[in-house]
């Protein structure tokens, strides 16, 4: 058996890929989802085996939802019209389907699903797919994170620095730290390079967040930020605050 | 200055010039002459003779500057053209004047006037050279304000016509994917939802930017989106559209409202996972139409959407492309519900 699990936000729009996966009895509908945030329980509680994922949905969009979730399922997407996130999938190689559906395209996209599906080859497409949609730079605006099994969407206003942690990051909010596997480089990409400063290796910290700067040994430093913390500055990192801040 | 019609009605204008300045030449002249006694046919002569060729030199300045409108820098050279000219037209007078007139005395107090003379027309000259100098500054002006009041027509009607063609393609293939899942199951809605679709594109496609039409069309027309809407997310959305019966003969530019209830409708629906309950109501006062747009919003977890901002902004500018008022759309927003509201001035 076949598990698969249906997200969209349009009714009628699962109802139809449900009517085609009529055609394939050894698929079974474990769960139809209306938003992210049914789609990541749903997922983390059924672990399918293939997930019909809309890009455009409420609160967190299909990518966000694909980045709290630890175990990547197989993923086909399905969307009416994004020419940026085409380009992504046509480039990663991840199977999508463009709205209005035909079935010949669903077919095909089914048997290129159940020809692979023993290869791990889709799921690290996706993974590096994911990486590719939010590199934009300068360009987030929002991180969702996962809290126990709630999902929780920080607004990057709030964030007050990102701590490097073996393959997570640690992002230090004015509600609290939260876990996120995601490289401090990649948000290092994505953030506004006006406010926020690679200071260290392991921190990334906005600027408007440093109370003040207090000399270590010499030519080192260590920055104290607004909730207490104190992180230290590398000798790049203290020669980039000094070019940002105009010192 | 290439356009043929203003070309000879121009020469037309020099030609006439030329025409009166013969006349009042001659006619100065002579009487001047006669004035200090001198015999009325000498008189005539050198009225006549001095006239002609003062003439033929301001034809040759005005045409010279008719083709060609000298640079600041360059009026030097149309001085010492002038002076020339001048110089010129006193000696060929003179020349001529010996073999017209006999009268030796005569043409000894002629000498003796030449400085006068000369110093009259180069006067005439400079004073015909201003004329056309102006004359041309004043034309290039005009056509340099034509050219701008062009080019800004111009790019007022793209602007508007971009600003129309805001139509999301989203919308559009998403609700073509819903007349498909339809077919199968629900033909009646199906056929309904394709009819409402076309009715809705064709009102697209028919209206003029700049068009006015009553308030009840627009709302026919919004009724349409809104049904389309309603059928693609089901129950989770609820409209509400509330008007003063008067204000329907009302005026509003066409699918103004189109953008803002896509906005309301949008944020609605990816700000909560909730019911969605979408509230228009239109009011008049003043002279104004007022129309109120109100949509549940989060405003912890809003992140400015992706084309959000261009739907707010192409409204405010259509509005002042089309009013010339940068007040008629406001926008509110408190925790849980976000308002825009346009107001339109009736003429």
């Amino acid at each position: 058996m076949i598990k698969a699990v249906l997200i969209d936000d349009e009714p009628l729009a699962r109802s139809m890929v449900a009517e085609y996966l009529d055609d394939y009895p050894e698929v079974s509908i474990v769960a139809e989802c209306n938003d992210g945030f049914e789609g990541a329980k749903a997922i983390m509680h059924h672990q399918p085996d293939i997930v019909f994922l809309d890009i455009q949905m409420p609160k967190i969009n299909g990518f966000e939802m694909l980045e709290i979730i630890d175990q990547q399922p197989s993923v086909i997407f399905t969307t009416a019209f994004d020419d940026y996130a085409i380009r992504a999938f046509e480039q990663h190689a991840v199977d999508y389907l463009l709205k209005p559906i035909t079935k010949a395209r669903f077919d095909q996209a089914m048997h290129k699903f159940l020809d692979n599906r023993q290869s791990t080859m889709d799921k690290a497409n996706t993974r590096k797919l994911l990486e590719d949609v939010s590199n934009t730079p300068g360009t987030l605006e929002r991180v969702v994170v996962k809290v126990g099994s709630k999902i929780k969407i920080l607004p990057v206003a709030n964030i007050i620095c990102i701590e490097a942690d073996d393959d997570y990051v640690k992002i230090h909010t004015i509600e609290g730290t939260f876990l996120k596997s995601k490289t401090l480089t990649s948000f290092e990409q994505q953030l506004d390079p006006q406010q926020f400063v690679r200071i260290h290796r392991s921190f990334l910290i906005k600027i408007d967040h440093i109370v003040r700067l207090e000399p270590q040994e010499k030519d080192s430093y260590v920055a104290v930020l607004s909730n207490g913390m104190v992180a230290n500055v590398s000798k790049n990192g203290y020669a980039r605050l000094k070019q940002l801040l105009g010192m | 200055m290439n356009d043929p019609l203003y070309t000879s009605s121009r020469q037309r204008l020099v030609n006439i010039s030329c025409f009166i300045i013969w006349i009042a030449y001659a006619l100065i002249q002579t009487a001047l002459l006669w004035w200090f006694d001198v015999d009325f046919p000498l008189a005539v002569n050198d009225g006549l003779i001095s006239a002609t060729i003062i003439t033929l030199c301001c034809y040759v300045i005005a045409n010279a500057l008719n083709h060609y409108l000298p640079r600041k820098e360059k009026y030097l050279y149309v001085v010492v053209w002038g002076l020339v000219l001048a110089a010129i037209s006193i000696s060929a007078s003179r020349w001529l004047l010996q073999y017209v007139i006999a009268d030796k005395g005569y043409l000894d107090r002629v000498d003796l006037s030449l400085p006068l003379r000369f110093f009259i027309n180069a006067l005439l000259i400079a004073w015909i050279a201003i004329i056309n100098i102006l004359w041309n500054i004043q034309q290039e002006y005009k056509e340099n304000e034509q050219r701008k009041a062009d080019a800004e027509r111009l790019a007022r009607e793209a602007e508007l016509y971009n600003l129309r063609q805001q139509l999301q393609p989203h919308f559009l293939f998403n609700s073509l994917n819903s007349i498909i899942a339809l077919i199968g199951r629900k033909p009646d809605e199906a056929r309904n939802m394709t009819f409402q679709l076309s009715d809705f594109l064709r009102g697209t496609l028919r209206k003029d930017d700049q068009q006015l039409i009553p308030l009840k069309d627009e709302l026919d027309h919004l009724q349409l989106y809104l049904e389309i809407e309603k059928v693609r997310f089901g129950h989770r959305l609820q409209t509400q559209v509330s008007y003063d019966e008067e204000c329907l003969k009302l005026l509003l530019p066409a699918m103004i409202m189109q953008p803002l209830v896509e906005n309301a409708i949008k944020h609605g629906l990816y700000d909560t996972t909730d019911q969605v309950a979408i509230s228009i109501s239109c009011a008049c006062r003043d002279h104004l139409l007022e129309i109120r747009i109100e949509n549940p919003y989060d405003s912890e977890s809003n992140k400015p959407r992706r084309g959000t901002g261009f739907g707010l902004r192409g409204v405010q500018r259509r509005l002042f492309l089309l009013f010339g008022r940068t007040d008629l759309l406001e926008t509110k927003a408190t925790t849980h519900i976000f308002t825009s509201i346009i107001k339109i001035p009736q003429r």
